[in-house]
């Protein structure tokens, strides 16, 4: 029973398809067949209009078949095939409409069609009609996104039809909110494309203003009369701020409407091309070396008639005073500008306060670099008065670490765990050494400690180069911290920088811990004011001294790794932010871990305040934030946040 | 009876002599004037040490003798250099300008030189206008003047704010470090005028001077040498008179001198001025003979490597920065132009062209820790002289005071 019922379905299938066959797609291509054939851009319209006004689902094939350049024509009788290769020089042809195969022909019997990309773009937008409503939800996307690459008013209309059967929830809204875009643009009614404008207001997408600013362009006309259909934005005055006499001047010249203008050069080039035996308009060669005589000789010429007379004042005033300038709408429609201006600048406003959030994450998370940096050094100059010129090295070091660390162990999460404490390690080891073997020995000669932490700065950078090269090394970060965390589309924020700024909190917290809450602290705290008293209070200053400063370069190694993340690992990374650790330091106040957190927040807020004002330029950022910070300590030279009393002493 | 200056202080007598001696032996043996058995380039090498050996004079005055460790001025004389080299840039393509542009049909008229020289200057950083800072270029005087003007109103606008909130030691340092730094990061713009990072070049060639540079290697060289001289002479002077004792009691203990009722910061001032221009015209003098000048040269580095040499030489007595800037920047020059040999360790070959700042870096901690006095202090071995000893005892009440060794100089 089912056998038969099956039997009569595919009997029943066949003959719909044998009747689709009558009115399938090659009476179509037929009726087209001269267009089709001749494949030329400008005529080819009709053909792919009645093809995808067909609504068979076999067009698509055809058109995807076309655009390949595998569609074929059977020269003897005009029939259009997909085309597929055979042995040697034959292709066996198949129907569009049945998808049978029709036979296998010789190249020479048939004719390829071979569209030109114009013609294969309009092909596209064809398709995308079909594939908007395709059951491949990829395939969906694929044209959506085509869409909004290459908005066409042809494809309103398809979209629109394609919103209401669109199962996907998140299709659906990209396809509204598509449907919208198309409709500022292309809606042929201007109500609706108002209602579009006004409804798209409130939007900050990228996309959003790319389909609003086309409709405010203007262009700068002049004309004797106001046109009267024109829609006009403006009427400027010559000499104006808009408009000064000159630019309306230029004007009239390139629409003609003026004579232009006797350059210096043409004076010269006249002046060359009419020497007479050694003189100019009777002036001798020799004497045209300043700008009257040349003005002297031209006009002798210029009565001759020889070459075009000057523009007098005179002449300039009577062309700007005859005619009217004035910027046009490439819009017609004076309602849809006029909402699209609002719009506009609705947005504009939402625009700016995001992006003032947007610079404020971006200086939060300088700062947050600045300060991970930095807060080595709180420790070593700040609580201990040692100024360490190796600090830079230091930092460079942890990231070096990191990045052997990375050799050896491939994944890239499990590498970063193990570089942490491992850069600790190195880095702890190394200030520990340079404590007992140098510095131990000049706490009395301040800056001679800083010459000296200099020296070992220049010997390990260029050990650091000997060993690793010049070229900058990469140090990966793994791939959860890839990508950015986006909020909108003038809002982001990576999350390499929110890891950074987490760590910087992190050692912010273990710095007071250690400090406020531990006997380590206690015996640093106690050793840096009155050493004699604390040793003679049982602690050992020298060990405590060992102990803090390793601390502070162990510190600095870990901010290495995380510095390495994002910049290159080259031996001149530390160097490069030597000089801005201490400066937070310093602004912020010496000995006080929050002056150092203030200072970085200055420093860095102040870097992307300026770089804002003059954003083409970071290197006159920086250089106009030192002044600043040179200025600032004039009026605060013991920092932000100073220490006050017998704490404070020098 | 005053003895005379001379007869205070020999050493500016057997110091000048020696300098008169080695220029004339240069001279002796060089290409341009003599039986050519130094070259032109070492010639050059020698006179620009000359000027590296007048900026460490300077910086001894300001840190040997003042105590104000000045990491800043390379700037000063990388600002010397700069103003120098705008005149000779501007008007060496003033003569190749005029020499083209009279090839053509139409006499120039001026404003069309100067329009032809600034595409020339400036084509290389996209931009053909004469900027405000250029408008003296044209006048070889007023551009001398401002070889001294322009470093010395820098350095006293920035000693007047750095002294007068009282910011010393180590702070004053890491400030002007920064100051060099804000200078040079602002130079290697390209609108800042002066070509950005391609600095300026061609500066060896006198505009006008037909000579060839064998002959102008040892006008240069006696320039150098001139000017070191008068240097080393008015720095003589400066620290063996009254001045000299007052700017010495800064260094030691600048309290105590501000309570004896002098006014500190118009003592520090004048050397930290004063010693800006001697490094201009030293920056002057050296960047012709170098031929190019970048916003590099003008690097915090460098400043950090002129306190180096000081330092290594012996600070606190003028021969011992002379004697520093020569051995350490000849010795760089030797080693890092691959003349050195190289050492075979057998499993590894030392090559001195990446072994050299090792060296170096490390031999100047060694000097720092085990002989501040640096190679000046061989000269008081072998005088003889022997400080007193006294265990190093503490000059002052703080710890943060001088020790008497270092004090004494």
């Amino acid at each position: 029973m089912l056998r038969l019922f099956l039997a009569s379905l595919a009997i029943l299938c066949a003959c719909l398809t044998a009747n689709a066959q009558e009115t399938g797609l090659q009476p179509i291509l037929q009726a087209h067949q001269d267009i089709i054939a001749k494949s030329s851009r400008k005529t080819i319209g009709p053909a792919i209009d009645a093809i995808a006004a067909s609504d068979l689902p076999q067009a698509q094939v055809m058109l995807e078949t076309w655009a390949a350049k595998d569609m074929w024509m059977r020269k003897s009788d005009g029939l259009f095939f997909a085309g597929k290769k055979a042995e040697g020089r034959s292709y066996e042809l198949i129907d569009f409409d049945t998808g049978e195969v029709v036979g296998t022909y010789q190249k020479s019997d048939l004719k390829q069609l071979k569209p030109n990309s114009g013609i294969r773009a309009m092909i596209g937008t064809a398709l995308v009609t079909f594939q908007l409503t395709d059951p491949n939800r990829d395939k969906r996307l694929a044209a959506l996104q085509s869409i909004q690459r290459d908005p066409e008013a042809a494809l309103l209309a398809p979209l629109r039809a394609s919103i209401d059967g669109e199962p996907d929830a998140a299709l659906k809204a990209q396809k509204q909110r598509l449907e919208r875009l198309l409709s500022i643009g292309f809606d042929e009614d201007t109500t609706a494309r108002v209602a579009a404008i006004t409804d798209m207001s409130g939007d900050l997408g990228v996309d959003v203003r790319a389909a609003l600013n086309p409709l405010v362009v203007t262009t700068r006309q002049v004309a004797v009369e106001l046109p009267g259909n024109a829609n006009i934005a403006a009427i400027l005055k010559p000499g104006s701020e808009a408009l000064t006499r000159d630019a309306a001047y230029d004007l009239l010249v390139a629409n003609e409407l003026a004579a232009p203008r006797v350059s210096a050069d043409d004076i010269r080039a006249a002046l060359a091309a009419n020497i007479e035996g050694g003189r100019v308009g009777d002036v001798p060669v020799a004497q045209l070396d300043s700008d009257a005589k040349r003005v002297q000789a031209y006009s002798v010429l210029a009565e001759a008639g020889t070459v075009p007379a000057f523009i007098t004042p005179a002449d300039v005033d009577a062309a700007l005073g005859a005619h009217v300038f004035f910027e046009v709408f490439s819009e017609p429609s004076a309602e849809v500008t006029a909402a699209a201006e609002k719009a506009l600048e609705r947005i504009e406003l939402k625009v700016g306060l995001n992006q003032t959030l947007d610079l404020s994450l971006d200086a939060i998370s300088l700062a947050s670099i600045y300060f991970l940096a930095a807060i080595g050094l709180a420790i070593t100059f700040g609580v201990m008065g040692v100024i360490n010129m190796a600090h830079g090295e230091f930092i460079m070091m942890g990231a070096y670490t990191g990045y052997v660390v990375q050799q050896f162990i491939p994944d890239h999460t499990l590498s970063i765990i193990v570089a942490i404490p491992m850069a600790f390690a190195v880095t702890f080891a190394m200030g520990v050494a340079m404590e007992r073997l140098v510095i131990r020995w000049l706490y009395a000669r301040p800056l001679e400690t800083l010459l000296a932490t200099f020296g070992i700065s220049i010997a390990l950078q260029q050990l650091a180069k000997n060993i690793f090269g010049t070229q900058a090394r990469p140090l990966t970060a793994p791939g959860w911290l890839d990508g950015a965390w986006v909020l909108n589309d003038v809002v982001s924020i990576s999350y390499i920088r929110i890891a950074i700024f987490v760590l910087a909190m992190i050692f912010l917290g273990l710095f007071l811990y250690i400090m406020k809450r531990t006997r380590l602290g206690l015996e640093m705290r106690a050793v840096t004011q009155n050493p004699r008293m604390a040793g003679s209070m049982g602690i050992n200053p020298g060990r405590v001294n060992m102990l803090t400063f390793g601390l502070g370069s162990g510190i600095a190694g870990i901010a290495g790794v995380a510095i390495g993340l994002f910049a290159k690992v080259t031996s001149d990374l530390g160097s490069d932010y030597i000089v801005q650790s201490f400066m937070t330091v310093v602004v912020g106040g010496v000995g006080n871990i929050w002056g150092a957190l203030a200072g970085a927040g200055m420093i860095g807020g102040l870097q992307k305040g300026i770089e804002w004002m003059n954003p083409s330029n970071t290197l006159a950022a920086q250089t106009y934030m030192i002044v600043f910070i040179i200025i600032f300590i004039q009026f605060r030279p013991r920092g932000i946040i100073a220490l006050k009393g017998r704490a404070a002493g020098d | 009876m005053e003895r005379s200056f001379i007869a205070k202080n020999p050493s500016v007598l057997v110091f000048l002599a020696i300098l008169s001696l080695f220029t004339i032996a240069v001279t002796v043996l060089s290409e341009g004037f003599g039986i050519g058995v130094i070259s032109t380039s070492f010639v050059k090498t020698l006179g620009k040490t000359l000027c590296l050996c007048l900026i460490a004079v300077a910086m001894d005055l300001v840190w040997g003798f003042t105590g104000i460790l000045s990491l800043g001025h390379f700037a000063f004389f990388g600002l010397g250099g700069y103003m120098i080299g705008m005149w000779l840039m501007y008007e060496r393509t003033r003569l190749i300008v005029v020499e083209s542009l009279s090839r053509a049909d139409i006499p120039p008229t001026p404003s069309e030189v100067v329009d032809a020289i600034g595409t020339q200057i400036f084509g290389v950083v996209g931009s053909s206008d004469f900027p405000l800072i250029w408008a003296f270029a044209d006048s070889l005087v007023l551009q001398l003047v401002l070889v001294v003007l322009v470093p010395g109103l820098l350095a006293l606008v920035f000693g007047w704010l750095a002294f007068r909130s009282r910011v010393t030691g180590v702070y004053l340092s890491i400030l002007t470090q920064a100051m060099t730094l804000a200078l040079a990061l602002y130079l290697f713009q390209n609108d800042s005028g002066l070509r950005g990072n391609n600095g300026l070049s061609g500066l060896q060639n006198l505009p006008g001077v037909t000579a060839s540079q064998d002959v102008v290697s040892i006008w240069f060289l006696w320039a150098s040498a001139l000017a070191l001289g008068l240097g080393y002479i008015l720095a003589a002077w400066i620290v063996s008179g009254k001045f000299g004792l007052v700017i010495r009691g800064i260094r030691d203990n600048e309290a105590r001198v501000r309570f004896l009722g002098y006014s500190v910061e118009v003592y520090k001032l004048a050397v930290f001025t004063l010693t800006a221009c001697i490094a201009a015209i030293a920056g002057a003098l050296y960047y012709p003979q170098a031929g190019i000048i970048n916003p590099e040269e003008i690097a915090p580095i460098a400043s950090i490597y002129l306190a180096v040499w000081v330092a290594i030489g012996g600070r606190g007595r003028l021969y011992g920065a002379v004697i520093g800037a020569a051995v350490v920047s000849l010795l760089s020059t030797w080693f890092t132009g691959g003349q050195a040999p190289d050492i075979s360790l057998g499993f590894y070959t030392i090559k001195w062209v990446d072994w050299w700042q090792v060296l170096l870096g490390v031999s100047f901690v060694l000097v720092t820790l085990f002989a501040p006095q640096g190679i000046g202090g061989l000269f008081d071995l072998w005088a003889n002289r022997r400080h007193p000893d006294r265990h190093g005892t503490n000059l002052g009440p703080d710890d943060s005071s001088l020790r008497e060794k270092e004090a004494l100089e």
